[in-house]
């Protein structure tokens, strides 16, 4: 009924989890100042036509927030088995609900580590126009949305004990793939990379070029993935709540 | 409290009964074919009772109440509360439960996990009213991470309050606890009943069942094998035997005592097994005035399970004296 409270309580417990704010906030930092300091004197990095602390900004800040998207599915894995979720089927609560409010706190928290790039990108020399800061924030937003649903899909489909291996393998692929730790601009890793949506969030640092990062590819890998993860998710609660 | 039950409740449903159950059926697919976990039961409750569902492990009590709460499917049967569906009643905060297993979650004070839940609904009861009914008062302010076994099932309960429901169910309630915390749950859940509320609790313990429920409703393998006022229950189930040093009496006459089942002799003591010790004891005394060393002691529950449900397999070996009469059993 009365979503709004429910959610904000959600997101109390979120920022009160300080274990989880320590590792998730300062290991993309740490890495951003070892790569990206080093680095600074390079504006155009690797052929990707941007500086390298913006690139590493971007990638670092991609690897952070889906990070944070995907810690969803631990959320939601914990829950199931302390059988706290059984407990919220008896009240009002729907599960779009429930949901919303561990994706939204999930973009808090994304929200907090993308905050926290900034600033590291800002120390160590990116300057962008306000413009250009907020429609690469924009982007990255829209593309942390499959991965917000890819949360909650493994969160309904695997245990507490198989969740963070099967997280931190799956992110650390993806941002391989994606060119968060190096540009990738050709061959066998660039085509696989083209269609999955993190790719597509390191290249929303590529705004500063020519002010469009993301082509008609991007919108509807990102877009298509999101609806498929989405389906998915919808599917991992039926079989997870409909087993009893 | 009363008119504020009465419009939500609505005027039509107003004589439904507050539970009504009707020849529910469950099973599982095993190894060994489909398991029938609860068989056509019907333990429908009306308002203002405090109902125990007394049972051994295994008897069906959480199925039954999952099915009572919508969280299972029934294969055959239907429940209706205050003539609402499961769902439906969850969804106006009619019902509320706690559940046999759970913890809450973390990183919130018991305040405000109470507050959190009781936003859910659409007419809750106060939080400060849930804490106090709930014994939660010195526990208000603490993470729940860091709450006591004992607070913790208080928690637990709190939550079930908050939709300030009309039905309230618990499924083992006291199971962690210790005898303290024990005594503090009841007393809190009696301070909910005399809201003037209707409770349905599991439980495998008589002395529970006797000592904070109206009615008993026991179960064994799926099927009520009894259903009655508490003391009519206790009369049947908690049977009673007499022990007493009575040389060169004979056993016959003894077994026709009233109130008596059965009796057996060992040396110079008889044991008597009685459904009504009192009256048993009384006439046994009248006639043999020369019995001494006299002993009264309850049977265990287990022993009047096996009794009512004629079940031989149940574990502990069989009483000295085999009552194999049929307890009569009313459904």
């Amino acid at each position: 009924m009365n979503g709004v409270i429910y959610t904000r309580y959600e997101l109390v417990r979120t920022f009160r989890n300080r274990r989880f704010f320590l590792f998730s906030l300062a290991f993309p930092l740490i890495l951003y100042y070892i790569i990206a300091l080093p680095n600074r004197a390079a504006h155009d990095f690797s052929g990707s036509g941007i500086s390298a602390p913006l690139y590493y900004m971007v990638g670092l800040a991609s690897f952070g927030t889906m990070t944070s998207m995907v810690s969803t599915g631990t959320r939601i894995a914990g829950e199931r088995q302390s059988g706290w979720t059984r407990q919220l089927r008896i009240t009002p609560l729907t599960p779009r609900a429930y949901v919303g409010a561990k994706v939204l706190a999930a973009y808090a928290t994304a929200a907090l580590s993308l905050a926290t790039l900034y600033v590291s990108g800002v120390i160590v020399g990116v300057g962008l126009p306000a413009s250009v800061w907020l429609e690469m924030t924009g982007l990255i937003v829209i593309g942390l949305l499959p991965f917000a649903a890819l949360g909650i899909t493994l969160g309904h489909l695997l245990t507490v004990d198989a969740i963070g291996p099967a997280m931190g393998g799956t992110v650390s692929l993806l941002a391989l793939v994606s060119g968060t730790w190096f540009p990738v601009t050709h061959g066998l890793l660039h085509d696989i990379g083209q269609v999955l949506p993190s790719y597509w969030l390191v290249q929303a640092g590529r705004v500063s070029l020519h002010g469009q990062a993301w082509g008609a590819l991007a919108w509807v890998v990102v877009l298509g993935w999101t609806a498929l993860l989405g389906v998915l998710a919808a599917l991992a609660y039926r079989r997870d709540t409909g087993r009893v | 409290m009363g008119g504020a039950a009465m419009s939500r409740a609505g005027s039509a449903d107003v004589d439904a009964p507050i539970l009504g159950v009707e020849g529910l059926v469950k099973s599982w697919p095993s190894a060994a074919g489909r398991v029938k976990a609860v068989g056509g039961i019907d333990p429908s409750i009306a308002s203002g009772q405090v109902v125990a569902l007394l049972g051994p492990n295994g008897a069906g009590k959480s199925t039954t109440i999952d099915m009572v709460l919508g969280l299972a499917a029934p294969d055959g049967g239907s429940v209706s509360i205050l003539g609402r569906t499961p769902r439906a009643a969850v969804a106006d905060g009619l019902v509320g439960a706690m559940l046999q297993r759970g913890e809450v979650i973390r990183d919130l004070s018991v305040r405000e996990l109470i507050a959190m839940i009781a936003s859910i609904y659409p007419r809750p009861m106060d939080v400060e009213q849930v804490i106090d009914l709930a014994g939660l008062q010195d526990a208000a302010e603490q993470r729940t991470q860091k709450l006591s076994g004992g607070q913790a099932q208080r928690a637990r309960f709190a939550l079930a309050l908050a939709s300030d429901p009309e039905l309230l169910i618990l499924d083992e309630p006291t199971v962690a606890m210790d005898v303290e915390a024990r005594r503090g749950f009841w007393s809190a859940m009696r301070r909910f009943v005399a809201r003037g509320r209707t409770v349905l609790f599991a439980t495998h313990y008589l002395e529970e069942a006797d000592a904070n429920a109206d009615r008993v409703v026991l179960m064994a393998h799926g099927r009520i094998v009894a259903d009655g006022a508490t003391t009519e229950i206790k009369a049947r189930v908690g049977t009673h035997t007499i022990r007493a040093t009575l040389p060169s009496v004979g056993l016959t006459g003894l077994a026709s005592l009233p109130g008596v089942i059965s009796a057996d002799r060992h040396g110079e003591a008889v044991i008597l097994v009685c459904i009504d010790s009192d009256a048993a004891l009384r006439e046994l005394l009248r006639r043999h005035p020369a019995a001494r060393d006299i002993e009264v002691s309850g049977a265990g529950l287990e022993d009047a399970f096996r009794r009512l449900t004629g079940d031989e397999e149940a574990g502990s070996p069989a009483a000295p004296i085999a009552a194999t009469e049929p307890v009569e059993v009313k459904l």
